[in-house]
């Protein structure tokens, strides 16, 4: 009986230990989810940012405190509206993106998007007029100047990808409501990750093994940190 | 993914056909139904069947334990879902899923009634018991009648958890204040949003009493200070604490792309004598927590409709 083969996996469930593979199917899953997320939250921030910021127009002071707010969006109100989007009722029911790992980027992008463009904003709005108007006059294009602008605010802008990285990383409410939390049978992760791991094992009591997987969350979130950092001290500054 | 989009594009592909052809009679749901059952020889082989449960049957790990022999049987994959008994019935009334495992009779039967779910069957049953401090300070222990233990502990106003949160262990307790005649409130009844681990957890830091699912009560024993004080009827306690699964497909007929083909296949697989074996062998720290209830001589036609329905023209 096949089912036989699968009780000596039981006691991981039981906090004692975690089945092989576990672990870093979820650590897979949660990098693949974020770090995509914010990617696609960085191509549309960054240069959001920059237009935003390099231009004046009626209202601006409006759409900044439009995107500030969205830095607080409660991630289970984004998690329902892209629930809504997503299920076989919704506009993009047919596309089956309910409970896949794509509904998740979608979910996390809505999250990581305010606050990756309002401290990108915070960065190049902080560039100093000079390097500006110097572009400009050396006869640059408005691309060359935001390519100037962008170089000056790397380090802000840095920091905005980290900040997105963190909101996104960290967050359980949308990725439980659209990714369904789901592993297969053999505890290998389809669209669980660190966060809603995490919920489960604390819904469970297992409050030690969700402890464990919270201490893997920070060491990731950590490693990613320090790797961005140091990319960006060598590459972007060299 | 890509093979459920294949199907899609076939199904439609299937309608025009039906279409242009002059079958006048249907129109979307045949195309899908033909899609699903002719075409190729493998069948549902690499679809993914999504299943909306209850925190009960995953938690205590029986999911996973006896999935993998129906995903090498079939070639599939199980997208088990679990969501609290409210949540997953919702979800597959929203199309999002294509077969429901729950424990709440009450809601199943309102499922069915509104055309969502078809071909119910009993598929298990354990059994709730109230649990609270060894100290036991309404004096329950040992009481035979469920609901007079609730009202024990109205009266004495312990502290008691709830779950809150339109669980299927929800749903029977608050059938059972009801059955009681009290009405809960006041600052000793807590209703905590919580899974039954979390509530588990709540009433054993506030020596609480609560009502509990024996399986969830069992895999958690060893971390917590809560006892057994009124038991449900595995245990010789009153009948009405029994906790009985059922499982349904989600009606093809209602959300037509709905995968009816590999819920069917499923409901057959976990109904049949082999896995009602496996689910009665599942022990959690030694114990039987699941107990098979789809296998029967005698013929059970309450369990495929609504409680108590009968078809007016068929008495005569």
């Amino acid at each position: 009986m096949p089912v036989e083969s699968t009780v000596p996996l039981i006691p991981a469930l039981l906090g004692v230990s975690f089945r092989d593979g576990y672990v870093g199917s979820i650590v897979v899953v949660s990098l693949y989810v974020s770090l995509s997320a914010v990617a696609l939250s960085t191509l549309v921030s960054v240069p959001a940012a920059v237009a935003i910021g390099l231009t004046e127009f009626p209202g601006k002071g409006f759409v900044k405190s439009v995107v500030n707010t969205g830095m607080g969006f409660p991630s289970v109100v984004v998690g329902l509206v892209v629930l809504f989007a997503v299920s076989n009722q919704g506009p993009l029911g047919t596309f089956d993106l309910i409970f896949t790992r794509e509904a998740m980027i979608m979910s996390q992008f809505v999250l990581a998007t305010p606050p990756i463009t309002a401290i990108s904003l915070a960065a190049v709005s902080g560039v100093d007029d000079g390097v500006r108007d110097a572009a400009r006059v050396l006869g640059g294009t408005r691309i060359d100047v935001a390519l100037v602008v962008i170089k000056e605010a790397r380090y802000g802008i840095a920091t905005a990808v980290l900040a997105g990285f963190g909101r996104a990383i960290s967050e359980v409410g949308s990725v439980l409501i659209v990714g369904g939390n789901i592993t297969s049978a053999s505890g290998i992760s389809k669209t669980r990750t660190l966060t809603t791991a995490i919920q489960l094992e604390a819904r469970q009591g297992q409050y030690e093994t969700a402890m464990v997987l919270g201490v893997v969350l920070v060491a990731l979130v950590l490693t990613v940190n320090a790797v961005v950092v140091r990319f960006g001290d060598r590459g972007v500054a060299g | 993914m890509l093979i459920q989009r294949r199907r899609f594009v076939a199904a439609l592909g299937a309608g025009a056909i039906a279409s242009t052809a002059g079958c006048s009679s249907t129109d979307g749901g045949d195309g899908g139904n033909g899609s699903g059952s002719g075409g190729e020889s493998i069948g549902v082989a690499g679809e993914t069947l999504t299943l909306t449960t209850t925190t009960s049957t995953y938690d205590t790990g029986l999911l996973d334990a006896i999935h993998t022999d129906f995903q090498e049987m079939y070639g599939v994959t199980v997208d088990a879902v679990a969501q609290g008994t409210g949540a997953a019935l919702e979800t597959a009334r929203n199309g999002d899923s294509d077969v429901v495992m729950v424990h709440a009779r009450g809601l199943e039967d309102e499922f069915m009634r509104n055309g969502y779910g078809i071909n119910r069957r009993d598929l298990m049953f354990n059994d709730f018991v109230i649990v609270g401090p060894e100290s036991d300070p309404a004096g329950i222990r040992g009481m035979s009648s469920a609901t007079d233990a609730l009202t024990a502990i109205a009266e004495a106003q312990a502290t008691f958890v709830s779950r809150g949160d339109n669980s299927g262990t929800h749903t029977k307790e608050l059938n059972l204040w009801e059955a009681a005649g009290t009405e809960p409130g006041g600052d000793w009844y807590q209703e905590t949003g919580t899974g039954m681990g979390e509530a588990l957890n709540i009433a054993n830091q506030q020596g609480a009493y609560t009502l509990s699912d024996r399986g969830t009560f069992i895999s958690q024993r060893s971390e917590i200070d809560l006892t057994i004080l009124v038991q449900g009827p595995i245990e010789g306690g009153p009948e009405i604490l029994a906790n009985p699964y059922g499982v349904m497909a989600v009606n093809p007929g209602v959300h037509e792309n709905a995968n009816y083909d590999l819920a069917m296949a499923y409901i057959g697989w976990i109904t049949s004598p082999a896995v009602q074996n496996a689910i009665s062998e599942y022990r959690v720290n030694g114990e039987q927590l699941f107990f098979p209830r789809a296998v029967s001589e005698d013929p059970d036609f309450q369990q495929y409709v609504p409680e108590g329905w009968s078809s007016e023209g068929d008495d005569a």
